[in-house]
């Protein structure tokens, strides 16, 4: 179990942001496009330089490196992207029980990437995600292109995850039901700045 | 010598084919006369004026002047070489990636053979060093164009992918591994194929000279290997160095794709 706590992060015109995210939560965020969620998500993944730190059980993001960071704080991006030809050579090891929880058969490791639809992508890159094991998570409209029996297929997914791992969660999303459904707290960013939206 | 002596007039004979070929593009509107005009220009004025330098250069033999020569070329090369990319790193990074790697690899070549292989006395004696130089510069400097260009080309294009990579925790060096082989086979392939064509498809340009100014086959084809074997070696090190260094500058110390540090020429 792992707590997320960001320190006056802020990047371009977001932020600074401070805010504790504790094991097992999960934090919505919504707001306008353009407002910098994306960049948010960025930065706490030390993708992008920032001002600010971020902190994982206490170990402040620059005591390790980069990718050693962001194998912890996984980010799932809004357009996943492949390199290989074949799906299965994107993964080490992949749990044939998770691919069945997002309705793939195991043989979906031998299909081409280019033959897979926007929706199969983005669930086959949270397994991807997944697969690695971060401490934390960062959801970047993770059901963005779903319909509605994958998009709870892949909230009820991410939420066994984060119960088992106790897994701060950041997810954001544009759907108040959604929000509802997943969400411990909600937060809006609003001009750069965290503001509190309704507590469920 | 056998050697036939060519007249301003032979000369003008054959610029009439170029001058042909540029009043042919212009009816099927291929753009390439003007372009294909000015590089003739350039061609003539700049052997004219490089044959007298070397004119000077083989009467005056002094280490200070072939130095300043191979200054003047690496430096019009490293240009050549930021010229010919479609985006390029940003500040000294653009001209400096390209003109350090090309140094190490051709100037140490060169002094390599010069004092070990040729040796002649003394070991700058310009008939030989001025040549062998302009030959490494001119292939590492393609080669070293080729492959800056499609790292700079690919990494701008696959951002999504690096990105992608980084983001489960992969160094640096995995998430470009793609493009940086890709680069280094394309500023290297050239001179392979050159390689491998060598005599059965095209008679090497110094190989024909050397013949057309009357030296024994043989003795041209040992010279024609051992520049051979010069140019691949030089253009793949000097390949190598580019590409090593402009990938490391795409990132920074805490791994991150800085793709701010590219700037496109809008070419």
């Amino acid at each position: 179990m792992s707590r997320l706590r960001l320190v006056k992060l802020s990047t371009r015109n977001v932020g600074p942001v401070s805010m504790d995210v504790n094991p097992g939560e999960c934090v919505c965020i919504s707001g306008a496009s353009g407002t910098g969620k994306t960049l948010l998500l960025r930065a706490v993944a030390d993708l992008d330089p920032h001002e600010g730190t971020a902190y994982l059980d206490n170990a402040e993001c620059s005591s390790v490196t980069g990718p050693q960071w962001r194998r912890q704080v996984g980010l799932l991006p809004a357009e996943s992207a492949w390199w290989h030809d074949r799906v299965g050579e994107h993964f080490n090891d992949v749990e044939s029980s998770a691919l069945e929880e997002l309705g793939f058969k195991p043989d979906v490791l031998r299909r081409r990437v280019s033959r897979l639809s926007t929706g199969e992508r983005q669930r086959l890159a949270l397994l991807r995600l997944l697969a690695q094991h971060p401490k934390a998570l960062l959801l970047d409209e993770p059901t963005a292109s779903l319909d509605s029996a994958n998009t709870r297929r892949v909230e009820r997914l991410i939420s066994v995850y984060r119960k088992q791992n106790r897994a701060p969660v950041i997810w954001i999303s544009h759907d108040a039901r959604q929000i509802k459904r997943v969400g411990n707290r909600h937060l809006r960013l609003i001009d750069g700045k965290l503001t509190s939206g309704r507590t469920r | 010598m056998n050697l036939v002596l060519l007249t301003p007039l032979d000369l003008a004979l054959a610029a009439l084919l170029v001058l042909a070929l540029a009043a042919l593009s212009l009816p099927l509107g291929l753009g390439i006369g003007k372009p294909l005009a000015i590089a003739a220009v350039r061609t003539v004025v700049q052997l004219l004026l490089v044959g007298i330098v070397l004119k000077a250069l083989f009467e005056n033999v002094n280490i200070g002047w072939i130095a300043l020569m191979a200054t003047v070329m690496l430096l019009v090369a490293g240009r050549e070489v930021m010229a010919r990319q479609k985006r390029r790193l940003l500040g000294w990074w653009g001209y400096g990636v390209g003109s350090v790697s090309m140094f190490i690899s051709t100037f140490t070549i060169v002094i390599l053979v010069l004092t070990v292989i040729i040796h002649p006395t003394p070991w700058y004696e310009p008939q030989y060093a001025i040549p062998l130089l302009g030959m490494m510069l001119g292939n590492t400097m393609t080669g070293v164009a080729l492959a800056l260009d499609r790292l700079t080309e690919g990494a701008w294009q696959q951002r999504a992918v690096i990105e992608a990579r980084l983001m489960l925790g992969q160094k640096w060096t995995q998430a470009i591994a793609d493009i940086r082989h890709e680069s280094m086979r394309s500023g290297t392939i050239p001179m392979i194929n050159a390689m491998a064509a060598a005599g059965v498809v095209s008679l090497p340009g110094m190989m024909t000279g050397q013949i057309l100014a009357g030296s024994p086959p043989l003795e041209a084809v040992k010279y024609q290997i051992l520049i051979m074997f010069m140019i691949s070696s030089s253009t793949g090190f000097g390949t190598l160095a580019a590409v090593w260094v402009a990938t490391r500058r795409l990132f920074d110390e805490r791994e991150r794709l800085r793709l701010e540090r590219i700037k496109s020429t809008g070419r």
